[in-house]
């Protein structure tokens, strides 16, 4: 009748009417959306049984030993992995211990200090260091990082070998690809991760709680000491450990950088070896039981990572419950 | 398909074939394998591309002729297998495609031991490899009863940086004491003995091996072991337990650039490589007694005083001739005796026959040692039993 009626009929056609179709499509879609999700967990099931199923000579060869053993030594078919479990926790600690304050102050800086410009620039430049391939990384730090890393270690190991409990951390001979440089080289891999973790963690507190701690007169590192860090620590662990995760997995740049030689030493400037690097070493002439303790060392590594992996959801996850964001 | 595994070509050209450009959470195997296998597709895709171009389309019509030399053949061999022979095989091939406009050859490299496992599953259709095939091992090849072509050698150099010193001289129970790490300084009684008139710095010696399981590595310490006597502790293979103030490098490049940026590095690395860095290389007493610096008129001695079994498998380490270098590492083209396929037999057989005749004259050009006369003539004379169907 009138144009305002009509407009009123043409409004309730606008909205897409509950057909029986539309029902099944639905259903379709739910269908389709819950078999994407068992997926995933159907190739992580078939990769732990076809790893595991692959070493299982290896394994029962070799016994509890393959993990406790630091005989590594295949033409006489003694795989015990420890040097190389202890290369890839090494270098993955090392890594975490420079990423983590470095990523925490990029991240602070971003939230709390950077002129509003100067964020999406940081912002965009850190993420920029995630998207370049890991091989990369490694060539470049074995063509030129290795030859002045040798030399500056040289000079630390001149001066703190002579202290004496550092001594057995940084004492000499000191090499140029070593745990410490593949250690720099993950930390530079894994600060774009954790820096844009612990950021979102950073932005959860709100702006009145950190106006309220100011206007009680705290400077800005008392702010931050009292309103954001509570809030904010256990996503800060949750990020560290994700790093933690992605840091243990990597492989090419640590195999380019870390010396290959399997080692257990306290002495960071010495070269050793990492799960994910004697496996891309040896596994193309690898043959028998040989390459079965290589695909173990890959189900072991797995089991690592997938531990850090839970580790730090559940540790995230109750960041984002006591904050009350996230749900 | 069945599962098999990452093979990352890690050797001396490992800037450029590489995979693995990323590794997420751990999941190593996975990402591996897949950029391996993208990686080793989009290779055999740019061989096929690159070298090829028009023969792609007719690579299903049938090999024409008997596959001799002067017939053209067409179609496509794959191989895979021994880095050591990558250099000479792309030569040879390159070569024997422009005398064959229809055929072509893929060689994956890969590694002596995926070779063999990529031949056993019959994925390629023929294997470089420089080790023999285990007995043991035997049984696992799906196409039966397999033949080695040897078709080059060369020497394994020992090179060094030792700056004052430019000639050298070991034996092999001193280059065994300097590898298993009991000798330390480069001025040690044990090279000193060996070099009687050199002057020997004190430099800390520094020994570097290859990070990454080689051919090149099974050949060394097999010569050490056979050689060294008591001084080689470290028994042989691809891989040894290396002591650990020892350094590593990737591929033979790897080793060369290790060696040439340390001072007071010593380290094996094949011939090519050595002169590419223009490395110092140490001379080598073979069991006649004589010091022999490494070459190709060195290996090629060495591989014409081993002795050669009736399946031409051969030793040429430690060979006693007195112009024979001592570290010199065979290499041979493994395929099936039986062929299944007429086309196929009669392609792989001209390109043995390519190799084992006009092949040769490349491979001193190459950094090879081409093989000697009578060794050639046996290869040859065993292309007869390729039984191809008819």
């Amino acid at each position: 009748m009138t144009s305002p009626a009509s407009s009123g009929d043409l409004g309730a056609s606008e909205v897409i009417p509950s057909t029986a179709g539309g029902k099944h499509l639905d259903r379709a879609f739910r269908a389709i959306a819950v078999a994407a999700g068992l997926l995933v967990l159907a190739i992580l099931a078939l990769i732990a049984y076809s790893t595991t199923s692959k070493a299982w000579p290896a394994f029962t060869h070799q016994g509890l030993s393959f993990l406790t053993s630091r005989n590594w030594d295949p033409n006489q078919d003694h795989f015990g992995a420890l040097d190389f479990i202890y290369g890839t926790v090494l270098t993955a600690v090392i890594a975490l211990a420079i990423a983590v304050p470095a990523s925490l102050g990029i991240a602070l800086f971003i939230t709390e200090l950077a002129p509003k410009g100067w964020r999406s620039a940081v912002t965009y430049v850190v993420d920029l260091l995630a998207a370049i391939p890991s091989v990369v990384y490694g060539f470049w730090a074995l063509a030129v990082l290795t030859s002045p890393a040798a030399n500056f270690y040289g000079h630390i190991a001149d001066t703190l070998g002579r202290v004496p409990v550092l001594s057995s951390f940084f004492g000499g001979p000191a090499f140029g690809a070593s745990f410490m440089t593949a250690g720099v080289i993950l930390a530079v891999m894994i600060i774009p991760i954790i820096t844009s973790l612990s950021r979102e963690a950073l932005t959860t507190v709100s702006q009145d709680d950190k106006n309220g701690a100011l206007a009680m007169g705290a400077t800005r590192w008392e702010m931050l000491r009292v309103a954001v860090f509570p809030r904010v620590r256990s996503g800060l662990i949750g990020a560290a450990m994700l790093g933690l995760g992605r840091a243990m997995g990597e492989t090419i740049a640590v195999a380019l950088t870390i010396g290959s030689s399997a080692q257990i030493t306290s002495h960071l400037f010495r070269q050793g070896d990492s799960m994910a690097s004697i496996i891309v070493h040896n596994f193309p002439e690898a043959t028998g039981l040989h390459a079965a303790a290589l695909v173990g060392l890959g189900a072991v590594l797995f089991a690592i990572t997938i531990v850090v992996n839970m580790v730090a959801r559940v540790v995230a996850n109750q960041t984002s419950a006591m904050s009350g964001v996230g749900q | 398909m069945s599962f098999t595994f990452p093979h990352p070509r890690i050797h001396s050209s490992f800037l450029v074939s590489t995979p693995m450009p990323t590794s997420e959470r751990g999941s190593t195997l996975i990402a591996s394998m897949r950029s391996s296998r993208v990686a080793q597709r989009t290779l055999v895709a740019l061989c096929a591309s690159a070298l090829l171009l028009a023969a792609c389309g007719s690579s299903s019509k049938p090999a024409s002729g008997s596959g001799g030399t002067g017939t053209k053949v067409s179609g496509t061999l794959n191989g895979s297998g021994s880095t050591f022979q990558k250099t000479f095989d792309q030569v040879a091939i390159q070569a024997f495609q422009s005398a064959n406009s229809g055929a072509t050859v893929n060689y994956a490299g890969g590694g002596s031991g995926k070779g063999k496992t990529d031949l056993q599953t019959k994925t390629v259709d023929f294997a470089g490899t420089d080790s023999l095939v285990k007995t043991a091992d035997l049984p696992k090849y799906q196409g039966g009863k397999i033949l080695y072509f040897p078709t080059v050698a060369a020497p394994i150099t020992v090179s060094y940086n030792v700056s004052g010193v430019d000639k050298l001289q070991l034996s092999a129970p001193t280059i065994a004491k300097i590898f298993a790490g009991t000798v330390t300084k480069w001025n040690d009684p044990a090279i000193a003995g060996d070099n009687a008139n050199a002057t020997l710095p004190s430099t800390d010696i520094v020994a570097v091996h290859r990070a990454d399981a080689s051919g090149t590595t099974s050949n060394f310490t097999k010569y050490l072991k056979a050689a060294g006597g008591a001084d080689w502790t470290l028994g042989s293979g691809d891989t040894v337990k290396w002591p650990s103030n020892s350094q590593a490098g990737q591929g033979n490049q790897g080793v060369a650039q290790a060696i040439s940026k340390t001072s007071g590095a010593i380290g094996y690395v094949d011939f090519a490589d050595a002169l590419g860095a223009q490395l110092k290389t140490a001379s080598i007493k073979n069991s006649a007694g004589s010091f022999v610096a490494p070459s190709l008129a060195g290996a090629s001695a060495a591989v014409a005083s081993a002795t050669v079994a009736a399946d031409l498998t051969y030793s040429p380490l430690n060979e006693s001739g007195a112009d024979a270098y001592p570290i010199t590492s065979p290499t041979w083209i493994i395929v099936y005796a039986n062929q299944a396929d007429k086309a196929k037999g009669e392609l792989l057989k001209a390109f043995l026959t390519f190799v084992l005749n006009d092949g040769q004259g490349l491979a001193e050009a190459a950094n090879y040692a081409k093989l000697p006369a009578t060794l050639q003539q046996q290869a040859i004379a065993q292309l007869t039993k390729l039984q191809i169907p008819a």
